[in-house]
């Protein structure tokens, strides 16, 4: 069977190209819009993920200029933010709350997670395990037009009259929760938990995708252990995303339950706007919790596809196989398996017992274990190498040395 | 690249003093230990790695004259890089965790109480007065002029007073029990290494004992205009910025004094007495000193 189907392909090269154009009954659309292809659902990511980081990277350079220069006259901004510039001729705070609620959320999910996990997973996957494409074209289709609704309506947002979500990118209930408590936390709140609904379902069909493909799609002898450690990374990403991004969603479904239906999920004891809510029983911890609980997978979710291509570039750069392949991969695997029972680490004096928080620190100081491993069979790689300074190769060693720094 | 390097670090150093703020509370001090022998650790390990990381880089830079070493694996290697890190992670998560239950181990019981309210945007304080109880509260009972919520079928309420600034003993142990009106809200006091969330429906405590009283801070830092104050530190809405609260740290004897000339919240109200039940209202006007005439 597979031997007809190269045939195929070798005779169609033969051919004119236009021929072979004609045979796949593919027009603009389907072949450039609604693509089944792995390689331009990954452009389509891509770009995508592009005009986010260009969104979010200028949302960020306005409000850095209030940060950084708090005494200047922002007044020139005038005639682009209209209302959001004060009789005073600085940002106005709700529009600065807004600014960072925005710059968080576009810059860790839609350029992060979408721009990077969708593109190179997306066009690497099959081609470094030898499959034709991906288990589910069609899946894979959803998911980018999932992601490009989320994206239409988190970017829609930023425009409504009342201004975006303002509460910090970790939406923390009850200002989130509450209209009267800001703005931003009227339409501009609901239209950022549709989007991110959209948006985890978007992670979910692109996740499933990524695992069913590296589990069943890989060529003849193209083992576990023979996989690039760039796919090992993809892998445990994607299982990573499927396991915590439904928590948020759920989390988000309480939200949604609590603003608009009148639960307390989240709410209790709550005095605003010259009122006593009727909200009661319910608990803002809770939240913090769901939300962690993808929350901190999430940075994990960000940054282990970046090591995984790291490994192979280093290695192949430094004219090495990498050192410590298996090690490599118990390393990811120990830190796929932490990134779910450290999440209370960000919730230390969130009020939470503190028995609590001692468990977490012992789990959180563990993950750094795997991480140390990382850091030195890169450096091993590198020693007594034949290194050629690619521009790729200089990111990564960058790569590195940041993450000793910062991770 | 390297002239910006040696100007952050001669900034750095430079303004060194501003990121290390003095320690005025007894906690302050072992926190502080353990965040610099972590430093010292992790920066140990940072050092000795980037420069591998450069080092390696600048050496072994292709030439064709030299083929790379074949070196996938060496088990021993790997073993002692993992193991290395787990033992010295845990004596710092050993230490770690002695130093985080004595900082929230239960405030002893001659502690101070004084009760934090945040609410958009400021902070407001409750002292429990001459009965050394804080009287109940009901977020139902709120309104314009009744902040807290004071619940006036509680006794203990009567004698509760509400001053503009924070008052604290040196020396002695101070329990905050924080709570929040509205959104959540956290109280930031940097210069006693304290923090703890303000959480609407879940009240939180946090107990330290202040060392030095604001005089003496003013000397230290050479500010005679220095006062402590607590921020907020979780995004609360328009005004977040402007949460302030003045801390006063002040000799036992003179916060005593202090505490003596405080008014009962109830007395700076009196109109609150239609409030009280009727059979404990004789009662109320005496813990509150009102008197008689200034209902009649």
């Amino acid at each position: 069977m597979a031997s007809t189907v190269v045939d195929e392909h070798v005779d169609h090269t033969l051919d004119d190209h236009t021929h072979d154009h004609h045979e796949h009954h593919e027009n603009f659309i389907t072949k450039y819009i609604f693509s089944t292809d792995h390689k331009t659902i990954a452009k389509q990511y891509l770009i995508t993920g592009i005009f986010w980081a260009l969104i979010g990277g200028f949302l960020s350079l306005i409000f850095r200029l209030q940060l950084g220069f708090p005494e200047t006259q922002l007044e020139w901004l005038r005639p682009l933010l209209g209302k959001w510039i004060t009789t005073a001729g600085k940002l106005d705070p709700e529009f600065y709350l807004a600014l960072v609620t925005m710059h968080g959320t576009i810059m860790v999910f839609f350029v992060l997670t979408a721009g990077l996990s969708g593109t190179f997973s997306n066009f690497l996957i099959p081609l470094q395990i030898g499959a034709r494409d991906m288990a589910s074209g069609f899946m894979n289709m959803l998911s980018y037009w999932f992601f490009f609704a989320s994206s239409v309506i988190m970017f829609f947002s930023l425009f409504i009259e009342t201004g975006p979500a303002s509460g910090g990118w970790v939406i923390y209930p009850p200002l989130s929760a509450l209209p009267q408590a800001m703005s931003g936390s009227g339409l501009g709140m609901t239209l950022w938990l549709i989007a991110m609904a959209l948006f985890i379902v978007s992670t979910l069909l692109g996740g499933i995708n990524y695992i069913t493909t590296i589990i069943n799609l890989r060529t003849l002898g193209m083992s576990f252990l023979k996989l690039p450690l760039t796919i090992w990374s993809f892998f445990f990403t994607a299982i990573i995303g499927l396991l915590s991004f439904p928590v948020l969603l759920g989390a988000a479904l309480l939200l949604i339950f609590d603003r608009s239906f009148g639960t307390s999920f989240y709410l209790s004891d709550i005095y605003i706007a010259g009122e006593a809510l009727p909200h009661m029983g319910g608990s803002p911890i809770l939240f913090q919790h769901l939300f962690w609980f993808l929350g901190h997978p999430e940075v994990y979710i960000v940054i282990m596809p970046a090591f995984g291509i790291t490994s192979e570039i280093i290695s192949t750069n430094s004219r090495k196989p990498i050192f410590g392949y298996k090690a490599m991969i118990i390393s990811l695997l120990g830190i796929t398996v932490l990134s779910f029972v450290v999440w209370a680490h960000h919730m230390f004096v969130s009020g939470m017992n503190p028995f609590l928080g001692s468990i977490f620190m012992l789990l959180t100081l563990i993950i750094a274990i795997p991480s140390a491993v990382k850091v030195f069979n890169y450096l091993t790689t590198l020693w007594k190498g034949n290194i050629i300074f690619t521009p790729a190769m200089l990111f990564s060693i960058g790569l590195v040395s940041f993450f000793i720094s910062g991770g | 690249m390297i002239v910006c390097f040696i100007l952050l670090f001669w900034y750095s150093i430079k303004e060194f003093d501003t990121y290390q703020i003095p320690i005025a509370s007894e906690h302050g001090v072992i926190t502080d230990r353990l965040f610099w022998i972590t430093m010292a650790i992790t920066g140990i390990v940072f050092i000795i790695t980037q420069i591998l990381l450069f080092y390696f880089s600048y050496k072994y830079q292709h030439s064709p004259r030299r083929s790379a070493l074949y070196f996938p694996d060496n088990y021993k290697l790997e073993f002692i890089w993992t193991i290395v890190p787990a033992v010295v992670l845990t004596i710092l998560v050993v230490y770690g965790l002695t130093v985080w239950n004595k900082v929230m181990a239960p405030a002893p019981e001659d502690a101070e109480v004084v009760e934090i309210l945040g609410y958009q945007f400021a902070w407001k304080v409750r002292y429990p007065g001459k009965d050394e109880t804080l009287g109940a509260y009901d977020f139902r009972k709120i309104d314009a002029v009744n902040d807290f919520g004071l619940d006036f079928t509680d006794k203990a309420t009567f004698d509760d007073f509400s001053p503009r600034e924070l008052h604290l003993p040196k020396g002695q142990p101070v329990e905050f029990r924080i709570r929040a009106r509205d959104v959540l809200h956290s109280v930031f006091a940097p210069h006693f290494r304290l923090k703890m969330d303000a959480v609407p429906g879940m009240p939180t405590r946090f107990w330290f004992v202040p060392t030095k009283t604001t005089a003496e801070m003013r000397e230290e830092t050479g500010n005679p205009e220095f006062n402590y104050e607590i921020a907020c530190t979780e995004v609360c809405g328009r005004g977040h910025f402007s949460m302030r609260l003045l801390v006063i740290v002040e000799e036992p004897e003179a916060y005593e004094q202090w505490k003596a000339e405080q008014e009962p919240w109830l007395s700076k109200n009196p109109e609150y007495l239609s409030s009280v039940p009727e059979n404990l209202k004789e009662l109320a006007m005496i813990k509150s000193q009102i008197e008689h005439t200034a209902i009649n």
